[in-house]
């Protein structure tokens, strides 16, 4: 029988570390969630105001340089060039770190879940490294509220505008459109509906993507002011979605705000996050009860998200079946650094070739590129997409030569089992850790073991 | 150390799997290894994200098209890189001109999969993958149709077929045996490590499974050898891991070619991979230029170090749909219908653009926004397996693709 602060810690959170308290029950991992974000303070990532002027700053002197074509404007521009490329790398070291080190665990799960579900990636050099930003301030802070508002901060940053062309979106009959020929881009309207709200089976065509993409102009990302609503782009006129009317001959940004709350609270929006919420965490097949609790937990309080984690947890059937999931390469790699008990000093002084070598490098031959999902449907659920070959290549990989390059003493494989896996760890694998070769060998073992990576 | 290595090649240019023995490839004690089925080689890409066909070969005959897209067509120059006197290729492929003209180089215009309304990529693909029609709900597949083939070929093994890259292929998912590898993966592991990974994974099959092929595999094509930028070997000291851009570059469509061509070179016959980034939403021009250069690229490298081998080579390149007739108001175009494959092989009878041209007038166009689908896409890939293995027709209309009609043979291959 695994207790209960075996599912908190690996199945609800970032596993276990030596010395780190872990949530008892259910209502410890909530508890979590209504304490203040301890770990967002202790490792800081740079919001959208700062990391925007470093984007400026960077544009002006690449212009600068293009005009004057002068040693000074070009040393001016590499500085512009090597700032953005060490606050993206800082960042990115933060963001790592909260998940390692933050004390709520559930929280840090809940974090990489919706900003998987509201995936965005930098497409050009002024947004790299902005996903961390984005992650900051439109996810981190709305997962204990309504979806309602987490749709609306997750879509309405300029980052997620710039990631589905919303910003270039012209209503075509605006003045902007007609005077410069421009016109629609559906690719934030259609992913909104199928991806983000309502789900692809949801009660949606392509009429609504269409009307949604009339509705949606005139809202655009910018460096100078974040979020811009520029009349001149929108589509005049009313526009109708899922059989709602929206907006009227003077557009404004209410009626875009109007709708996201709408698609957040649609009926098929509740069980597409539900079903999504239990794939993720508990089973590729959750049970349909869970599910049914868990919707009626949304619909019941207009999108409560405290309220549909607590559905989810309170089910028989999210403390039963360990290790039906299998760990994202990310949670994998996070999990393991936090059970080596690396210190944050080591992991954020760590210099570029190293975070590559040891960290972004050993994720892309896990499968999981970090902040570099193929589409906008993010990473798959699904435990056999991370288990090719090549993948598990990849993660056995890092777990025999990545531990002795993060710590300079020896651990002993014997108690690191115990430390690492508490009541999961199986016969094979305790046999393993004290029969390895050699220390580093039998670490290896553990943290390549389906004990380590199932969850 | 990574940082010296431009060239990544496999060592074992004799045939690390060619003729290895059970014992070398300690894999095939679970796989009859019998002999490969024949010479003819079938090699499928995936284009991820809806391939704009109308840009890639471009219906410049159809004048409805010129006024549908004029944007992206400003810089078009009347009768460069003709295909037929109705088509013409998208300069960002010209360097597959040659293989057009030495009659490698097919295409298929207006075909899709059964999939309509939704156009979401993801259920597209599924679809692409799965071979199925509209009696499979969408996004609820079963196994992928090439590997149903497989499933339908007596005397096709494991080493018969290799699924290529990072991304999954559901193409290749099934019961039939597969091989799946990355260009990119290394694997050091101790011998006595080895043994003890093996007792760990013994009793979770995901794990097993996963593990044995990586482990053998590893071996087999001895991964961890590599060829320096002097041509000297480098013996990578054993810890050594990679840096994400050299993890990035070893799994490019180049990449994915040469060791798509080195497999095929050696017993594989059927071998996938996929090319992303088509969904060119904004500023088509260039992204469709990205695309070209890899698809190209990865055709050219296929070509190259097949040798002779291209002879009886067919790559069949497809995408889970086309996109909007009418370029959007951002220079670019969204998900559509209709849409493009491409073919090129020693083995075709190229040099021809397939399909019937539905028109571009209002009127003809699906549901007033997309190129109208003419054929399904899968009577080009069932003719091709039933001209290279000879299976049934009523196989290939009900176990493979279900309920296709493939019509009449469109003569792809030579």
């Amino acid at each position: 029988m695994i207790q209960k602060p075996n599912y908190t810690a690996i199945r609800f959170g970032m596993g276990f570390a030596p010395d780190a308290p872990v949530a008892r029950d259910e209502n410890a991992l909530l508890e979590q969630l209504r304490l203040p974000d301890y770990a967002a303070d202790m490792f800081p990532v740079t919001g959208f105001r700062g990391r925007a002027e470093l984007a400026l700053a960077f544009v002006q002197a690449r212009l600068n340089n293009r005009a004057q074509k002068t040693a000074a404007a070009k040393e001016r521009f590499q500085e512009t060039v090597k700032s953005l490329r060490n606050v993206r790398q800082n960042d990115q070291l933060n963001t790592m770190a909260r998940s390692i080190y933050g004390a709520h665990g559930f929280r840090e799960r809940l974090v990489m879940f919706w900003a998987d579900h509201f995936t965005t990636r930098a497409k050009r050099t002024v947004t790299e490294g902005m996903v961390s930003t984005y992650i900051n301030e439109a996810i981190r802070p709305n997962i204990t509220g309504n979806f309602g508002d987490l749709v609306q901060a997750a879509i309405l940053h300029p980052v997620m505008l710039d990631y589905l062309d919303q910003s270039a979106s012209v209503g075509p009959n605006s003045d902007f459109g007609k005077t410069k020929r421009r016109g629609l881009n559906e690719n934030l309207a259609r992913e909104l509906l199928e991806l983000h709200t309502l789900g692809v089976d949801g009660a949606y065509t392509q009429i609504d993507v269409r009307q949604l993409a009339e509705l949606l102009t005139g809202v655009a990302g910018s460096l100078k002011t974040n979020l811009n609503f520029n009349r001149r782009r929108a589509e005049p006129g009313a526009e109708t979605v899922l059989g709602k009317s929206y907006g009227g001959w003077k557009p404004k940004i209410g009626d875009i705000t109007a709708v996201l709350q709408d698609l957040a609270v649609h009926p098929d929006t509740a069980n597409h996050i539900a079903r999504k919420l239990a794939v993720h965490f508990i089973t590729d097949d959750p049970d349909p009860d869970m599910i049914a609790k868990m919707t009626r937990a949304f619909s019941d309080t207009g999108g409560n998200l405290m309220a549909v984690y607590q559905a989810m947890l309170t089910h028989d059937r999210a403390w039963l079946d360990f290790g039906a999931k299998v760990k994202r390469p990310d949670e994998y790699i996070f999990s393991a650094i936090r059970a080596l008990d690396v210190r944050p000093e080591t992991l954020l002084g760590m210099n570029r070739k190293n975070i590559s070598r040891l960290l972004l490098g050993p994720m892309a031959l896990m499968d999981q590129p970090f902040q570099q999902p193929r589409g906008p449907d993010g990473w798959p659920e699904k435990a056999g997409a991370w288990l090719a070959p090549q993948s598990l290549a990849g993660r056995i990989q890092w777990a025999m030569a990545a531990p002795r390059a993060f710590r300079r003493s020896n651990l002993d494989p014997r108690e690191f089992v115990k430390t690492a896996l508490g009541d999961v760890a199986g016969k094979s694998v305790l046999f393993a850790a004290q029969a390895a070769e050699s220390k580093w060998e039998g670490i290896g073992l553990i943290l390549a073991s389906p004990d380590f990576n199932r969850r | 150390m990574a940082k010296g290595i431009s060239r990544r090649r496999f060592l074992g240019r004799s045939g690390a799997l060619l003729g290895c023995s059970a014992a070398a490839f300690p894999l095939m004690s679970s796989i009859t290894l019998a002999a490969a089925p024949g010479e003819n080689r079938l090699v499928v890409i995936i284009l991820r994200g809806g391939m704009d066909g109308l840009d890639v070969v471009r219906p410049m005959g159809d004048k409805n098209y010129i006024t549908l897209r004029r944007g992206l067509l400003k810089d078009a120059k009347p009768g460069a890189f003709d295909l037929d006197g109705f088509y013409a290729l998208n300069p960002g492929f010209s360097d597959l001109m040659p293989l057009w003209q030495a009659g490698e180089l097919a295409f298929a215009q207006a075909v899709s999969t059964p999939y309509r309304d939704k156009r979401s990529h993801f259920d597209g693909q599924d679809i692409l993958e799965a071979g199925t029609g509209l009696d499979v709900p969408d996004g609820r597949t079963r196994d992928g149709w090439l590997n149903r083939m497989l499933q339908s070929v007596p005397g096709l093994t494991a080493k018969t077929a290799f699924a290529v890259g990072r991304d999954e292929l559901q193409i290749l998912d099934g019961s039939a045996p597969v091989l799946n590898w990355a260009p990119s993966t290394r694997l050091d592991i101790s011998p006595a490590s080895r043994a003890l990974l093996e007792l760990i994974y013994r009793d979770d099959p995901l794990f097993r499974a996963a593990g044995t092929e990586a482990m053998d595999l590893a071996e087999a094509l001895d991964v961890n050898a590599m060829i320096g930028e002097d041509g000297q070997t480098v013996t990578p000291a054993s810890m050594e891991m990679m840096n994400d851009r050299a993890a990035k570059k070893a799994d490019g469509p180049d990449q994915l070619a040469a060791f798509t061509a080195a497999r095929l070179l050696e017993e594989t016959r059927i071998a996938s991979f996929s090319i992303g980034g088509w969904d060119t939403h904004q500023n088509q021009a260039n992204g469709l230029k990205r695309g070209a250069k890899q698809l190209q690229s990865a055709l050219l490298t296929l070509r190259r170090d097949l040798g002779p081998v291209w002879g009886k080579t067919t790559v069949l390149a497809m995408t889970e749909f086309g996109r909007s007739a009418r370029e959007n108001g951002t220079g670019g175009t969204d998900h559509g219908t209709g849409g493009l494959m491409v073919m090129a092989g020693g083995a075709l009878a190229g040099a021809k653009v397939h399909g019937l041209w539905p028109g571009l007038r209002n009127r003809d166009l699906y549901a007033g926004r997309d190129l109208l689908p003419g054929t399904d896409v899968r009577a080009y890939a069932a003719w091709a397996i039933r001209n290279l293995y000879g299976l049934d027709k009523s196989l290939l209309e009900s176990a493979i693709f279900p309920n296709l009609d493939m019509g009449r043979d469109p003569g792809i291959l030579a």
